[in-house]
C-alpha cells in the first residue's frame, strides 16, 4: 500500500473555522460537509485507495475557485482538483486534512467558431460533451480517453488524457489552444488563446499534464476538427505475438498510419467474446482491430492495401467490415474489454506503460512468465501504434495478499517497460499509484528539479500533495 | 566562440561560465541570430559541433539526434527511409543551415503545422544543460509519455534561456506518396481566409494553407491568391483534389499546381521567401485567430504580408521603426506577436514579444532562476 503524509493537526483541529470560511465563500449547496455526501468523493477510478477528505467544494466560477484557493494558501490547507474523478491512477485521491474542489458544476459551452476551428468550454464539461456539441456540424475534439462519457476537459489537461485515436490525432497537449488558470494564490490569468504557438514560455504545454501540482484550471480552449467522410475497422488475428507485431511494423513501413491500431492478446480476445460476442476468433493468440478513415473509396484502398501487408503474416483469419455498422461491431468487444474483464475477475489493476513497439514480443513474453511467477491472471489489450500497454492484471480486493501481489506484479511491468527503454505511464498519469516508482525513471536530481518547479507555482506544496513525486527526498512536504 | 563536441564538454562549459558569471550567448548554426533581442554577451556557446543522429527507429517512427545536427542531415536520412519531420521546419526568410537544436529552441515549424502539429508537438525527449552545468532528460523515446513534468515543452520555444538542448527524440511520420495544390484567386485578405477556413473544415485533410496578398507571378495571378494543400496516397489527392476544388469553386477560380511548381510554392511559404523582405526591413511574425487575420492585415497599409496555418500565422515586413512596431503590435490585439529580424538598435529598444501577466511573469522569474541561477544564458534574449 502506498503511504500518504500525516494530516496536518493544526488543520485538523481548525476543521469548524475553516468550514466557516469555505461557506463565507461560496453558495451553501457548493459546499459539502456531510460524511453522507462526501463518501462519493473518497475515491476515483483507483478505487483501492480510500480516503474521506475535510470537506468538498463545487465552485460555479472561476472567481469562486480563486477565492477558494486563496482561502486554503491563506489557511495553509491542501487542495486536492477533481474533475469526474475518472483518475485511474488515484490522481483525485483526497487526503484527510485536504480540500477537494471539483469542477463539475462548471459545465458550460462558452464559445464555438467553426471558421477558427475551436471551442472555449468550462473545465467541467465533459470529454464527449465537446464532440457532442459541435458534430452536428461535422466536428469533433480529437482526445478520446475510455472514459469520455464521463471525464471531464479540465482533467484531461491536468493528465494529457490519450484515446483510442492518437497515433493520428496526438495527445490533449496537442489539441489545446489556452486555457485559464488559477493559482494556490488565487491568481487568475489567461495562457494561451485562441492562436498557436504564441511567443515566450510554453507555460500551457508544462501545465498540461501536471497532475494538479502547479495549479487549477477552469476554462479551456480546444482545437476542434472536421471529422473525416467516413471511417471503418477490419480485424486481422495471427498464431503468436511476435507475428502480430511483425505486421504492425509491416504497416507502418508501408506509409500507412492508421487512425486506430488496437492490439489483444487471447486472454483479453477471449474475454471480450464472451461479453460482447463480436465475432473474435478464439483460436489466435493475438489480434489487431486496424481502423481507418476517408470516403468508401479511400477507406477501400487503404483496407485492401492492410489486407495485403497482414496477408504476408499467414493470419488465423480476417475480417474486413463492410459497413459502419459491422465496424461498431468489431469495436464493440475493445470498448467493452476492460468490462469484459471485470465480469470474469472480481477486481484488476490497469496498467499503462508504454515501450518502444520493437520490444513488444519480449515485454508481453516476461509479462506472461511473470503472470505464472505471481499466480495472477493479465489480458493485454492497447494501442499497438504507440506502445501504450495496458495489462489488465486480474486480483481479488477482498484478499489482502492478492492485492498486495497484483501491486508488485504491477510494479514489475511498469519496471520493465523502463528498462526497455519506455516509461512508468502512457496516458493515465503517475498520480499515487505510479509516485514510488518515478525513481525507476528519473535520477534525484531530475525529481528534485520537477519538485522544484513545482515550488515555483506551489511553494507550500498545498496542491494535490503526495501524488506524482515520492515523499521519500521531498524537501517541503512533511511526509512525517 | 565555444564549440563543444560532446554533451559533457556543453556542460564543462556551462559550469565554468557559471561559476565565472560570464554570460554566454547559445546558439547552434547561427541562422537566427538576428531573432528577438539582442544577447548580452561576450563569449558564444555552439553546438554546431555536437552532431550526429544516435537513434533512428522507422518502424517506431522515432528519431533522435544530438542538438548540432543540420535539419537537411536529418531530413536526409528520414528520406532514405521514406519519413520525414512532421513539422516542415522552415529556412525563415531564406536563412537555411538550421540545425535541430535551433528549431526545438524556437518551436518554428512550416505549412503542415495547421493539420499535425508543431516542432514542440512531436518532442517526445530531451537532454539538456541547465545553466549551472547540470545535465538533465525530460520525456523519452515513446509516442506517448505523461510521467512527470513535461520539460520538452517548457524547453521548445526558450530560445537556450532556460537551458542548452543536446539531444531531442522526436517522432516522425512516412512522407505522402502524392501531394496535390489548389490555388484559389480571391478578391481580398478577408475572403481568402473565408476559403482556406472552407477548406480546413472540409474533411479532405487540407495539410497546407496559406495566402499570398500580392498574388503570384509564377502562376500568372496578379491579385490576391489561397494556397491548399493535400498529401496522401495517389488515389486519395486525386478523389480529394476534386472534392476540394468543389468546396473552394464558391470563393473564386480555382487552378491545379503540380509538381515542380507546387513543390517550390510550397518551400516558399515555409521558408518565407514570398513575403520578400527588403535587407533594411523589419520582419514581424504574427499567430492570432484566423478570422482576425483580415483587419490585421488592413491595419497594416503598406507593409508586406504573408500568411500561412489558414491565416492565424502572419508575417509582415516593414520600416524598422518603432512607430512601425507599434503599428504590427496594436494590430495584433490579443493574438501574439514575436519581432523576427531588426536592426539592433530596434529590437533592443521595443517589447520583443507580449509580456507575461503579472503573476505568471512572477512564476516565471522563479522558475529561469532555477533553470539558469547565474542569468548566464542567452541573456537579453527573450527581453530579459
Amino acid at each position: 500500500m502506498i503511504r500518504l503524509p500525516a494530516p496536518k493537526p493544526e488543520v485538523m483541529a481548525r476543521r469548524p473555522q475553516i468550514l466557516a470560511g469555505l461557506a463565507a465563500l461560496v453558495p451553501a449547496d457548493a459546499l459539502i460537509t456531510e460524511e453522507l455526501r462526501l463518501r462519493p468523493y473518497e475515491t476515483d477510478g483507483l478505487a483501492a485507495y480510500r480516503q474521506m477528505p475535510l470537506a468538498v467544494v463545487l465552485p460555479r466560477t472561476t472567481e469562486e475557485v480563486a477565492a477558494v484557493l486563496r482561502f486554503c494558501h491563506q489557511q495553509g490547507v491542501r487542495v486536492i482538483p477533481r474533475g469526474a474523478g475518472t483518475s485511474l491512477s488515484g490522481g483525485a485521491l483526497p487526503l484527510a486534512d485536504a480540500v477537494v474542489v471539483g469542477l463539475m458544476r462548471m459545465n458550460h459551452i462558452l464559445d464555438i467558431n467553426f471558421e477558427d476551428r475551436y471551442a472555449v468550454v468550462e473545465a467541467g464539461v465533459t470529454n464527449i460533451g465537446i464532440t457532442q456539441a459541435v458534430a452536428g456540424d461535422g466536428f469533433f475534439y480529437a482526445p478520446d480517453p475510455s472514459s469520455q462519457l464521463a471525464c471531464m476537459i479540465g482533467g484531461n489537461v491536468m493528465m494529457n488524457s490519450g484515446g483510442a485515436h492518437c497515433l493520428k490525432y496526438g495527445v490533449t497537449a496537442n489539441n489545446l489552444l489556452g486555457v485559464k488558470f488559477v493559482t494556490i494564490e488565487g491568481e487568475i490569468f489567461e495562457v494561451g488563446g485562441t492562436h498557436l504557438d504564441g511567443a515566450g514560455y510554453d507555460w500551457l504545454g508544462l501545465i498540461t499534464g501536471s497532475e494538479g501540482q502547479l495549479g487549477m484550471v477552469t476554462e479551456v480552449t480546444v482545437r476542434i476538427l472536421r471529422g473525416p467522410e467516413g471511417a471503418r475497422a477490419m480485424l486481422a488475428a495471427f498464431s503468436s505475438i511476435p507475428i502480430a507485431g511483425q505486421a504492425v511494423d509491416a504497416i507502418i513501413g508501408s506509409g500507412i498510419i492508421p487512425v486506430a491500431l488496437e492490439f489483444m492478446d487471447r486472454p483479453c480476445i477471449h474475454a471480450c467474446e464472451a461479453f460482447a460476442h463480436a465475432g473474435y476468433p478464439l483460436d489466435a493468440e493475438a489480434m489487431l482491430i486496424i481502423e481507418v478513415e476517408g470516403s468508401v473509396a479511400e477507406q477501400d484502398a487503404l483496407l485492401a492495401r492492410i489486407r495485403d501487408i497482414c496477408a504476408q503474416f499467414s493470419p488465423i483469419s480476417m475480417k474486413v467490415a463492410e459497413s459502419a455498422e459491422q465496424s461498431l461491431a468489431i469495436w464493440k468487444g475493445r470498448k467493452g474489454a476492460f468490462g469484459a474483464v471485470g465480469r470474469i475477475s472480481p477486481d484488476y489493476l490497469c496498467m499503462d506503460g508504454t515501450i518502444p513497439t520493437g520490444e513488444l514480443p519480449f515485454v508481453l513474453g516476461r509479462i506472461t512468465q511473470m503472470s505464472e511467477q505471481y499466480g495472477l491472471g493479465v489480458a493485454n489489450v492497447f494501442h499497438a501504434g504507440d506502445g501504450n500497454l495496458h495489462p489488465l492484471i486480474m486480483f481479488d480486493a477482498n484478499d489482502p495478499a492478492s492485492f498486495a501481489k497484483a501491486e508488485a506484479f504491477g510494479a514489475d511491468i511498469l519496471k520493465l517497460c523502463v528498462e526497455v527503454g519506455g516509461c512508468l505511464t502512457g496516458e493515465h498519469g503517475v498520480g499515487v499509484e505510479k509516485r514510488d516508482l518515478m525513481t525507476v525513471q528519473f535520477t534525484a536530481d531530475e525529481l528534485d528539479l520537477q519538485r522544484a518547479i513545482k515550488s515555483a507555482f506551489d511553494p507550500a506544496w498545498l496542491l494535490n500533495p503526495a501524488k506524482v513525486f515520492p515523499l521519500e527526498g521531498n524537501k517541503v512536504l512533511d511526509a512525517a | 566562440m565555444i564549440a563543444p563536441e560532446t554533451e559533457q564538454g556543453v556542460a564543462e562549459a556551462i559550469r565554468a561560465a557559471h561559476d565565472a558569471r560570464q554570460p554566454l550567448a547559445i546558439e547552434g548554426a547561427g541562422s537566427k541570430r538576428g531573432m528577438l533581442r539582442p544577447v548580452r554577451a561576450a563569449e558564444t556557446l555552439t553546438t554546431r559541433a555536437l552532431t550526429g543522429i544516435t537513434l533512428y527507429k522507422p518502424a517506431e517512427l522515432v528519431i533522435s539526434a544530438r542538438a548540432g545536427t543540420p535539419i537537411a542531415e536529418i531530413e536526409a536520412a528520414l528520406a532514405e527511409k521514406g519519413q520525414q519531420i512532421i513539422s516542415e521546419p522552415p529556412s525563415p526568410l531564406g536563412v537555411g543551415g538550421a540545425t535541430l537544436g535551433g528549431i526545438a529552441a524556437t518551436n518554428l515549424s512550416g505549412p503542415r503545422r495547421i493539420a499535425w502539429g508543431s516542432m514542440r508537438d512531436h518532442m517526445l525527449g530531451i537532454r539538456a544543460v541547465k545553466g549551472d552545468g547540470e545535465v538533465f532528460r525530460s520525456g523519452g523515446r515513446v509516442l506517448k509519455n505523461v510521467t512527470g513534468l513535461d520539460l520538452c515543452k517548457l524547453l521548445s520555444g526558450s530560445h537556450g534561456t532556460l537551458g542548452v538542448l543536446t539531444e531531442i527524440t522526436f517522432k516522425v511520420l512516412p512522407a505522402a506518396e502524392a501531394t496535390g495544390t489548389l490555388a484559389v484567386s480571391v478578391p481580398d485578405v478577408a475572403a481568402g481566409v473565408r476559403a482556406l477556413s472552407a477548406g480546413l473544415g472540409s474533411p479532405f485533410g487540407v495539410s497546407g494553407a496559406a495566402l499570398l496578398p500580392g498574388g503570384l507571378a509564377s502562376l500568372g495571378l496578379a491579385g490576391p491568391v489561397a494556397l491548399l494543400r493535400i498529401e496522401d496516397f495517389a488515389e486519395s489527392v486525386t478523389y480529394r483534389k476534386g472534392r476540394l476544388r468543389e468546396v473552394l469553386a464558391p470563393y473564386g477560380d480555382v487552378s491545379l499546381v503540380e509538381g515542380a511548381a507546387a513543390r517550390s510554392l510550397w518551400r516558399g511559404v515555409r521558408d518565407v521567401t514570398f513575403l520578400d523582405a527588403a535587407p533594411d526591413e523589419a520582419v514581424w511574425r504574427l499567430s492570432v485567430a484566423p478570422s482576425a487575420a483580415a483587419a490585421v492585415c488592413a491595419a497594416l497599409p503598406g507593409a508586406k504580408l504573408m500568411l500561412d496555418w489558414g491565416g492565424g500565422l502572419i508575417w509582415v515586413a516593414g520600416e524598422a521603426s518603432e512607430a512601425m512596431h507599434a503599428a504590427v503590435v496594436a494590430a495584433t490585439g490579443p493574438g501574439s506577436f514575436t519581432l523576427f529580424r531588426a536592426p539592433d538598435a530596434l529590437r533592443g529598444a521595443v517589447a520583443v514579444m507580449p509580456a507575461e501577466p503579472a503573476p505568471l511573469a512572477a512564476i516565471s522569474a522563479r522558475v529561469k532562476a532555477l533553470l539558469d541561477p547565474a542569468g548566464i544564458l542567452n541573456p537579453g534574449r527573450m527581453g530579459r
